[in-house]
């Protein structure tokens, strides 16, 4: 598996994070490095082992469905970067 | 009074001898001295700190205190505290108040516990030196020119530099060990499970957790009652009774089992290192401990794991940054989706892109079976060393860091070899069981500074007592961890 410079900028896309065509260039040798330690792992025979997810073997809790919460919209949008009405505003979404 | 311990601290408290405004001043009194140089805080807040202690002092006066009541204490920056500005480190929480607060901050509060501001960190937690924060490297107190470690380098720094009574920090993958390695100090990762992660930042969610910084190991069973506890807010908080964590400490260590594995001093230890964790070693044999050599053989493996599984969720976690609810937005964008990218290029630094940018590679279509599949069953064969090796010993011993700290800039262009500052940490968060480091002792650098050394030590799941129990019987007998670092005074 080898990246290159496209690659970064496809998953950068993904992850929702801009990055300039000279970022990409000195992100590629670093990821590159990162992704030959996690190669290692190819090497491990891992037939038939149950992955583990959490180390404690528990299932999720479940609770009664009913309000536990108080509404607190103004503290929650007191830091938002832009809001009116109550409302978070982002870009026109639909034409 | 700055060396004293929580519980001496206390009894000064609770005889009137001081009262935990004077006490809380005392340590506002040093940040103010020492501060600007080591950059232990990235937040202080003298008027909320000295309320509560009134309010601690109204407790003490009312006969209503505890054993942490108008004790001061520094909270790594990330824990989300009402009121107080809760950064994570990064330029993307820069202005963020806390709208609540963590589970441990309300626990440190209902104690009367006094907040003493907000610890400096790595980005996001990632990191193993301090150096990844947006608000500036930290100073390690023992040479200044060498890092803290990471990413709980301002609690580190603070508790080392006597800025603080003891601290918090949260360990992913190594990031209360290792700094407390670095700097000379106790800290304690519990269980996975036994604190809650409610209003902790998310790095990792299958790996966080929050623990005690602190001279000693007495110091970190006192504060351990108050961290750990059930929380139905945290989904994987787990619902045991309490614990009193001080309950062994001073039993005798006659016939305890203790772990040696073999692949925790093999090539890429520091000599200086593995010199002082042998004379530890040496020294508890002489506590009546016996010696039982056993092997960790998927060690190597536990880095390559973690650097799937960490930015995986990482990636995850960290999707809620989006420039709309709270955190950075760009001044300049285009459409929707230009606000994302941009605010996110802007926000987050190179170190948490990284990460991030692996995470989404690892969880992208064709890639899920090959890495984070693969990552979770090596995490099994890894927690399956550990089941092993129990069968043998009841803890564990070796090298929490395979060096002293490192100069400043020394690795922060090379993230891989910064990574492997945690190979003796990272086995132990993928396995979930809890982890110490205590000073053991101090190499001597090129230029004749003395640099900590950390012992670690192991246990099984919901073996803490006994780990304290251990690393109280040893800090009895040995007087590392009260040792300062020169120019705190």
């Amino acid at each position: 598996m080898s990246l290159n410079s496209a690659d970064i900028k496809r998953i950068a896309h993904l992850a929702r994070i801009e990055v300039s065509d000279a970022e990409a260039d000195a992100t590629l040798t670093k990821l590159t490095g990162i992704l030959g330690l996690i190669e290692q792992m190819q090497a491990v025979d891992t037939t038939g082992i149950v992955p583990m997810s959490h180390s404690q073997d528990v299932t999720q809790r479940l609770r009664d469905d009913v309000v536990t919460e108080t509404n607190q919209r103004e503290l929650f949008q007191s830091i938002a970067p832009a809001v009116e009405d109550g409302l978070y505003l982002v870009p026109k979404v639909i034409e | 009074m700055i060396n004293k311990s929580l519980k001496q601290l206390g009894a000064m408290l609770q005889a009137k001898e001081i009262s935990s405004v004077e006490l809380t001043q005392e340590y506002l009194n040093r940040i103010d001295r020492l501060n600007p140089e080591i950059n232990a805080f990235i937040t202080l807040d003298k008027d909320k700190t000295l309320a509560q202690a009134k309010n601690a002092d109204a407790m003490l006066a009312a006969g209503k205190a505890s054993a942490m009541t108008g004790l001061p204490i520094a909270q790594k920056d990330i824990f989300v505290a009402k009121g107080w500005r809760t950064t994570c480190g990064s330029k993307m929480l820069e202005t963020f108040i806390g709208p609540y607060d963590a589970d441990i901050i309300e626990r440190f509060d209902s104690v009367g516990a006094v907040n003493l501001g907000k610890t400096n960190m790595d980005e996001f937690a990632m990191g193993s030196s301090n150096e990844t924060s947006y608000f500036g490297k930290v100073q390690n107190p023992w040479d200044r020119s060498r890092v803290p470690g990471g990413s709980s380098g301002g609690s580190a720094a603070a508790v080392a530099a006597r800025l603080c009574a003891a601290a918090t920090g949260t360990d992913t993958g190594g990031s209360i060990r290792q700094p407390a390695s670095l700097c000379g100090l106790s800290g304690l990762k519990p269980t996975y499970g036994l604190a809650s992660r409610f209003g902790m930042i998310a790095f990792a969610s299958s790996l966080d957790q929050s623990g005690p910084m602190a001279k000693s190991c007495e110091d970190m069973a006192l504060m351990m009652n108050v961290i750990t506890g059930f929380d139905k807010r945290d989904s994987t908080s787990l619902n045991r009774e309490k614990e009193d964590y001080t309950r062994d400490l001073n039993k005798p260590l006659a016939g305890l089992k203790v772990g040696l594995p073999k692949e925790y001093f093999a090539e890429g230890l520091g000599a200086d290192v593995a010199t002082v964790v042998q004379e530890a070693i040496a020294e508890y044999k002489k506590l009546g401990a016996e010696i039982v050599d056993i092997s960790l053989p998927n060690t190597m493996l536990s880095i390559p794991v973690y650097y799937v599984l960490a930015p995986a969720e990482a990636s995850s976690n960290l999707s809620r940054f989006d420039g709309v609810r709270y955190g950075h937005r760009a001044k300049e964008y285009g459409d929707l989706m230009d606000m994302y990218c941009k605010s996110r290029a802007e926000g987050f630094g190179a170190e948490v892109k990284r990460r991030i940018l692996i995470g989404t590679y690892v969880l992208s279509a064709g890639y899920y079976d090959a890495y984070y599949l693969k990552a979770q069953q090596i995490r099994r064969l890894i927690a399956q060393d550990f089941e092993n090796a129990f069968k043998k010993c009841d803890i564990i011993m070796g090298p929490t860091a395979p060096s002293t700290a490192f100069k400043a800039g020394e690795k922060a262009d090379d993230p891989v070899s910064m990574y492997l500052q945690d190979i003796y940490t990272i086995a132990v968060n993928l396995a979930g069981l809890p982890g110490m480091s205590i000073p053991a002792g101090f190499a001597q650098s090129a230029d004749g500074k003395k640099l900590p050394v950390g012992l670690q030590i192991i246990g099984n799941y919901f073996d803490e007592a006994r780990m304290l129990n251990a690393g109280h019987a040893y800090q009895q007998v040995t007087d590392w961890h009260i040792q300062m670092p020169e120019g705190i005074e």
